[in-house]
């Protein structure tokens, strides 16, 4: 009895209602997307186990895999675009923020953030009405600085609409990586800076040579941030471009494609068990990003501080 | 110290400038929208760059927009969705992040890497099973649905941020009250949580923005008329009104306001929050 009256059932107390939940509401279903992508579904409802049959025909049948291919492609190009242009702007915004004695830093970071904090749907219609032929406010730009034979239909045009949605998604989340990587380079201890000043080297070189190595987990952190980001992104696609991803999928990135696989699209049925399995592919993708950032990233990182 | 600012080694006038002009782009098509919405059709295509004045300021498209949408049912029940689940995300994830702090127990380290996982793995992959299990509890179409998916996607990051925090507080305190025999629970509520104000500030900053802004779950969840959300309701309101450019940029800018006016607010905390990893 004694003994009994001694378990701590207030750790039970505290632990079992965040646990239930997280577990009924992510864990589990995620254990059971990869478990359903096992199965078929017949048209009577009923599924029948399959073993892999659902991905050899997601990557070799030449309906389905010709848009897994498209959409994987595609996502690499968004991704790479984020790499490449995001993440530069991102790390030159803060490092000019972190520079000590520059006025106004606060003000600059809290307005620069703010395109982060919206909707990705309003964000998306926003940049479909700029650069509208109609409403003429990128036209007139272009034209005014003399530009003006410049300006497409970039969002229209099968060639530059991943591209450009890539720059929007851009836009409105450099704000992500300026914090980040803002707050690593406010944290270098001043003794190391006013050493190498004191020294006669120049901010610049500050800055390539001090601060930027070490500031390299950040970096890091970014971009698998980025990366898992990318890798389920979907709101911008739907709003700018509905479920088809148009023009003719040239903007179908592997969240379209699972929710179109999941839910079918105009003359193409959905089907439960196929979604979970472009759901089971997106999860090995992200988490292989994972596990190269701790494995390959983390560690090389560490033998260079050593 | 005087030297140094007397002598900046870097080009102040440059760095503003480059400070400037992205502020700028980051900036103006927010301001576009907002200045345009607030004007007559006409004036929106011949003078876009100007603000409203006398003769341009019109307010038909709200009227539109107000008269043909329930906005008030949209706000009322992304405001609902968002204040509930940021509720149980900090009640629940504050418990286990005590929880997992505090006390030593078996299999502690597993549990505290099983929540992790949230942190990493996005929990839309799961939707398809999901949608089963709301299927299955007959939550379709109900703000309960939405509350416990944000519920569990909430949980990870406020644990990790939480128990961050809670493990920094001074051992003391809490040997103190337990000499005096008080029970652990109001340990945690009337010590522990008061402490932790200023780390549940941040969880509610950041796990909020992505509440209200998600499209992801109450279009699959929740997409019938009384328990649409804001964000999936802006996508397929103006999805009816393509060419009323009126109608348009007023739900837009109805959109952006709530978050413009916590911004101004809350951006001490989200920034404070954003960059509390400088500490470590």
């Amino acid at each position: 009895m004694a003994s009994r009256s001694r378990f701590p059932w207030h750790i039970l107390v505290f632990i079992l209602p965040g646990f239930i939940i997280y577990t009924l509401f992510s864990a589990w279903p995620l254990l059971d997307t990869m478990f359903l992508s096992l199965f078929k579904q017949a048209s009577s409802g009923e599924r029948v186990f399959s073993g892999l049959a659902n991905y050899q025909e997601l990557l070799s049948d030449p309906h389905l895999s010709e848009g897994f291919w498209n959409a994987l492609w595609n996502n690499f190009k968004f991704f790479l675009v984020h790499v490449l242009v995001q993440n530069p702007i991102g790390l030159l915004l803060a490092a000019l923020l972190s520079l000590k004695g520059l006025h106004g830093a606060k003000t600059y970071r809290t307005l620069i953030f703010i395109p982060t904090l919206l909707s990705v749907v309003v964000i998306g219609f926003t940049w479909q009405l700029i650069l509208s032929p109609l409403w003429g406010i990128t036209p007139n730009f272009l034209k005014s600085i003399g530009l003006g034979t410049w300006f497409q239909p970039w969002l229209g045009q099968e060639h530059t609409a991943l591209l450009t949605l890539a720059l929007i998604s851009v836009w409105q989340f450099v704000g992500v990586p300026m914090m980040l990587i803002y707050a690593s380079l406010i944290a270098i201890p001043d003794e190391l800076i006013d050493a190498a000043r004191v020294d006669g080297a120049s901010a610049m070189r500050i800055f390539w040579q001090i601060k930027l190595p070490l500031i390299v987990p950040t970096l890091g952190l970014v971009t698998i941030l980025t990366f898992i980001g990318n890798f389920n992104a979907f709101d911008l696609i739907y709003a700018v471009k509905g479920v088809l991803a148009g023009p003719n999928f040239s903007t179908d990135i592997l969240g379209s494609y699972f929710y179109r696989t999941f839910f079918g699209a105009q003359s193409s049925l959905g089907s439960p068990t196929m979604g979970a399995t472009v759901a089971t592919v997106m999860f090995l993708i992200i988490l292989m990003g994972v596990m190269i950032y701790f494995y390959v990233v983390q560690r090389r990182i560490h033998r260079y501080q050593l | 110290m005087i030297l140094a600012k007397a002598k900046q080694p870097f080009n102040v006038i440059a760095v503003h400038i480059v400070l400037l002009t992205y502020t700028f782009i980051a900036l103006f098509p927010v301001f576009i929208i907002l200045v345009n919405a607030f004007k007559s059709r006409k004036a929106i295509f011949n003078s876009p760059l100007a603000l409203p004045n006398a003769d341009t300021f019109s307010t038909i498209g709200f009227e539109k927009v107000l008269s043909k949408a329930d906005f008030l049912l949209l706000f009322g029940n992304s405001l609902l969705v968002t204040v509930v689940s940021l509720f149980f995300i900090i009640l629940f994830g504050a418990m286990l992040a005590w929880a997992l702090s505090e006390y030593k127990f078996t299999g502690r380290t597993l549990l505290g890497l099983f929540m992790a996982i949230g942190i990493m793995i996005p929990i839309r992959l799961g939707t398809v099973s999901i949608l089963e299990i709301v299927v299955a509890l007959n939550l379709v179409n109900t703000r309960t649905a939405l509350i416990l998916v944000y519920i569990a996607q909430g949980l990870p990051m406020a644990i990790f941020i939480l128990n961050e925090y809670m493990s920094q507080i001074p051992k003391e305190l809490k040997e103190a009250a337990r000499c005096d025999d008080v029970s652990e629970y109001q340990i945690f509520f009337s010590i522990i949580l008061p402490l932790a104000r200023p780390a549940i500030a941040t969880v509610a900053v950041f796990s909020m923005i992505p509440i209200w802004n998600d499209l992801w779950f109450p279009l699959i969840l929740a997409p019938g008329e009384s328990t649409r959300t804001v964000t999936l309701g802006i996508q397929q309101f103006i999805g009816q009104f393509v060419t009323d450019w009126n109608a348009v940029l007023a739900s837009l800018t109805l959109a952006v306001i709530p978050i413009l006016l916590l911004y101004v607010f809350f951006s001490k905390q989200l920034i404070r929050g954003l960059t509390a990893g400088a500490v470590k």
